[in-house]
């Protein structure tokens, strides 16, 4: 981590590694998706995302991914206070920027949380609980049972939204993509990908708690 | 109009400052904000009070000196202006106005409203210029055919100022919109191409030593600067960065 001292160069690590993440969002709800399908569809491809060698490589990168990605936030979030040590009594962001731009840190670090429930609810029970009594479709319904945990996924998405918003264009520019014909474009895009991740994993989750009632 | 002004107060860069209150009335909506404080100025004069100390020389917005932080935006809630062209018909009657310094830990207070940015110079001395032979038989620079687009991009970013209006708005106190502008400026022209490579590894690595913060792609600078500085600046000072780093011999 040493090794990154430049500004630039920790800018691109954020936004390389933030890419890489919303590849994997992608596959996650593509795969989460198939529950709405059959409940076959998705022990299958939940089968195989478990066994594939080339996902159990990808695993270890993804992990990779998700360490520097928050060490390197919460690592730039620290120097940047320290480099206002006055705050302004008063001040106006709101009139100059957006709330999701802002508040990257704190939509994270609650992400960071809503992971550590949702490694230990799914991605632990699949790899190392036991798993003889149930198919893995039959633990993802069980637990959306739960209004309680149904409510804090359905945040912790709205959250991922808010994200994923700022997150997905601001990579682009990170990485020196800008340019007045195509940034409108991934501005947009990266607006429509946060509301269908929001909504997608929402419906999936509501779904199986009203049909539990 | 009168007004409550509420202006930091700080005798010397050491000293602690505060917030202290004023009252000025009769303030004509013509009138620029600087004009507004040399209202106030002559008022402390003549009840033997310390003036209060800011910055401003040519008043016509390009010497980027009259650094305040008004109403909780940088040069005040007008766009595109300097704090000497912001007019106080942007006030109503009976407004209270916070009037602060540009706050960043690269930009030390030295007294009241004014602050020291010759940070920004170390950084234009670290690699914002170009190399020119000086020995009676210099080349014209127009001599050098330059495509009219590249002209026009290379002179929008040499709009910057340097005022630090950008630094201020940042929540990161970031100076990249800065130093992006001036990188760009040279090395969208032949002329700057030859040390394009180290003058960002340079330019950077001052910025950096400055204690400036990183750039988290808020907008926010791009907003508040009075120049109208784009963001697309910094994306290309990115490029111009990673190619530097991986080619370059720094």
């Amino acid at each position: 981590m040493a090794l990154i001292q430049s500004s630039i160069a920790r800018k691109i690590v954020m936004a390389v590694t933030g890419l890489f993440l919303i590849s994997f969002i992608a596959l996650h709800l593509a795969v989460n998706l198939l529950t709405l399908v059959s409940a076959d569809a998705f022990n299958e491809a939940s089968h195989f995302m478990g066994t594939n060698p080339f996902i159990q490589i990808m695993q270890y990168v993804l992990a990779l991914g998700f360490i520097l990605h928050i060490a390197m936030g919460i690592q730039l979030t620290m120097k940047n206070r320290q480099a206002r040590p006055v705050a302004y009594a008063m001040n106006k962001p709101a009139e100059n920027s957006s709330w999701s731009s802002r508040n990257m840190i704190v939509t994270g670090l609650l992400i960071l949380l809503f992971l550590v429930l949702h490694i230990k609810d799914y991605f632990w029970e699949i790899k190392f609980g036991d798993m003889s009594m149930q198919s893995d479709f039959e633990l993802v319904t069980t637990l959306f049972q739960n209004p309680l945990y149904t409510f804090i996924y359905l945040f912790s998405f709205i959250l991922l939204g808010f994200h994923l918003d700022h997150g997905f264009q601001s990579a682009f520019q990170s990485v020196g993509a800008n340019h007045y014909k195509y940034t409108p474009l991934i501005k947009l895009l990266g607006r429509i990908f946060s509301v269908i991740v929001a909504i997608g994993f929402s419906a999936i989750s509501l779904y199986f708690y009203l049909s539990s009632l | 109009m009168n007004l409550k002004l509420k202006i930091w107060r700080q005798p010397n860069a050491s000293a602690p400052g505060k917030m202290v209150d004023y009252q000025v009335s009769d303030i004509s909506g013509d009138m620029s904000f600087l004009e507004m404080i040399d209202v106030l100025n002559e008022q402390l004069i003549e009840t033997d009070e310390e003036p209060v100390a800011f910055d401003h020389d040519c008043r016509e917005g390009i010497c980027g000196m009259c650094s305040m932080y008004i109403n909780g935006e940088a040069h005040g809630p007008d766009r595109g202006v300097t704090t000497c062209q912001l007019h106080m018909r942007k006030f109503k009657d009976g407004d209270t106005i916070y009037i602060e310094p540009f706050r960043a830990k690269g930009f030390p207070v030295i007294k009241d409203l004014v602050v020291d940015r010759s940070a920004f110079d170390r950084i234009m001395a670290a690699g914002g210029f170009v190399s020119v032979n000086t020995s009676g038989n210099t080349m014209d620079a127009n001599a050098i055919p330059i495509p009219k687009p590249d002209a026009d991009e290379a002179f929008d970013a040499a709009t910057c100022i340097g005022c630090g209006a950008c630094v201020a708005t940042c929540k990161n106190s970031s100076a990249m919109l800065f130093v992006s502008a001036k990188v760009s400026q040279l090395a969208l022209l032949p002329q700057g191409k030859v040390e394009a490579k180290q003058r960002v590894l340079s330019m950077v690595e001052q910025m950096d030593k400055e204690g400036f913060g990183n750039c988290s792609n808020t907008g926010a600078c791009e907003v508040e600067c009075p120049k109208g500085i784009s963001l697309s600046n910094i994306a290309r000072m990115n490029r111009e960065y990673l190619s530097a780093s991986i080619t370059g011999d720094k």
